[in-house]
């Protein structure tokens, strides 16, 4: 069975850091930067990129919706 | 690297251009964000943009004609469905909706919501149900849990005095104009998913000249129930669901619950 690979694009300026992405991605990709964007929000970035299969589920339920998915097919 | 799959024949998801780019004023992790979306994704996917109008209420959506990328229309608070019912029947091939917090739908303007359904106007109503007033500071709304605590209710939300939480999903479900009636939630994926479905189902049914289409989404209000989003989205799942119980309660013209 050919297994997919996933990666996301957070637009960091735009997310307000509420954890709703990370609280539901089903891999356990996602979490908080130690960092802040420009209204002082920690936002959302894959701390475990390899786990990623681009399902679309963090970019569904995003508040914001400033979440973008991508997949591939890994071969 | 997983970042050079990051290109457009790889695209599986991102922001419909049927809401606009304006930041949405609402607080982090707030239901409103998502419902737009959800709702938006269904009008871009039927291809409706241009024949689309919705009606803003007032409460914290008061501003959702900026987001949605749409016609729309702002009313007073609570009469969103006598503003959607004027324009539905002066452009009946149109797609009409309202948009309508518990406060704006439930309250000041249950005459409005009952009449409207009672007429059988063909709309669809978008309900956000979060059981209580966001806007104005968290007070007390007739949705709220028994026991649970907002600013005009700090001792916890006494049925003695103030009465039941108020399914009025189940109670407009009766009237003979409304043509289905059902009860969804957006705190996880899955939900989002059916919420759609039954949006795009409304959608369908009302410009077919059904009747009246009623959908409740059950949201979080995180700042009014003073909880993070995270533990919002959970407290929703545990306690509000389980009175306010999703699902369908009139499909087709026909009660199923
Ligand atoms: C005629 C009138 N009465 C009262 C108000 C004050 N007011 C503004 S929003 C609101 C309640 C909004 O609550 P809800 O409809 O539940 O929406 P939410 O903010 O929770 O999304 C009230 C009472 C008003 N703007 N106009
Ligand atoms: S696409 Fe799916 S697996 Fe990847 S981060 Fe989002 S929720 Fe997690
Ligand atoms: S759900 Fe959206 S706004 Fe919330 S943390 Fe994730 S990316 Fe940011
Ligand atoms: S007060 Fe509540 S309903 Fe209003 S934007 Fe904040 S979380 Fe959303």
């Amino acid at each position: 069975m050919a297994k997919f690979k996933g990666s996301i694009v957070v637009d960091k300026e735009r997310c307000k850091g509420c954890g709703i992405c990370v609280s539901i991605c089903p891999n356990k990709t996602l979490g908080m930067s130690k960092e802040v964007n420009g209204k002082g929000y920690n936002f959302a970035v894959m701390v475990a990129e390899e786990t990623c299969v681009g399902c679309a589920s963090c970019g569904r339920i995003c508040p914001d919706g400033v979440i973008t998915v991508y997949r591939a097919k890994e071969d | 690297m997983s970042s050079n799959i990051c290109t457009p024949e790889n695209l599986v998801y991102k922001k419909t251009s049927l809401l606009t780019d304006k930041v949405m004023h609402y607080c982090p992790g707030c239901g409103h964000g998502t419902i737009h979306r959800a709702l938006m994704e269904v009008v871009d996917e039927m291809g409706l943009q241009d024949k689309t109008i919705g009606i803003a209420p007032v409460g914290c959506s008061v501003l959702a004609y900026d987001y949605m990328n749409i016609d729309m229309q702002e009313a007073a608070h609570g009469r969103a469905p006598a503003v959607a019912t004027a324009i539905k029947r002066l452009m009946p091939e149109k797609f009409v909706f309202t948009y309508q917090g518990d406060g704006d739908l439930a309250a000041i303007g249950t005459a409005e919501t009952i009449h409207c359904c009672n007429r059988g106007e063909n709309i669809l109503m978008v309900f956000v149900n979060n059981a209580i007033y966001g806007m104005t500071g968290g007070q007390m709304a007739p949705t709220t849990l028994e026991g649970m605590k907002t600013a005009t209710s700090p001792y916890g939300r006494d049925v003695e005095k103030v009465g039941w939480p108020l399914r009025i999903t189940e109670m407009v479900a009766q009237l003979n104009g409304v043509w289905s009636a059902s009860r969804h939630t957006v705190h996880t994926p899955a939900a989002v998913m059916k919420l759609k479905k039954a949006l795009k189902k409304g959608i369908e049914d009302s410009m077919a000249g059904k009747g009246t289409c009623f959908v409740e989404v059950c949201s979080s209000c995180n700042s009014g129930w003073k909880m993070s989003p995270v533990e919002a989205n959970k407290w929703m799942a545990e306690h509000v669901l389980e009175y306010f119980v999703p699902g369908d309660i009139k499909v087709d013209g026909k009660m199923v619950r």
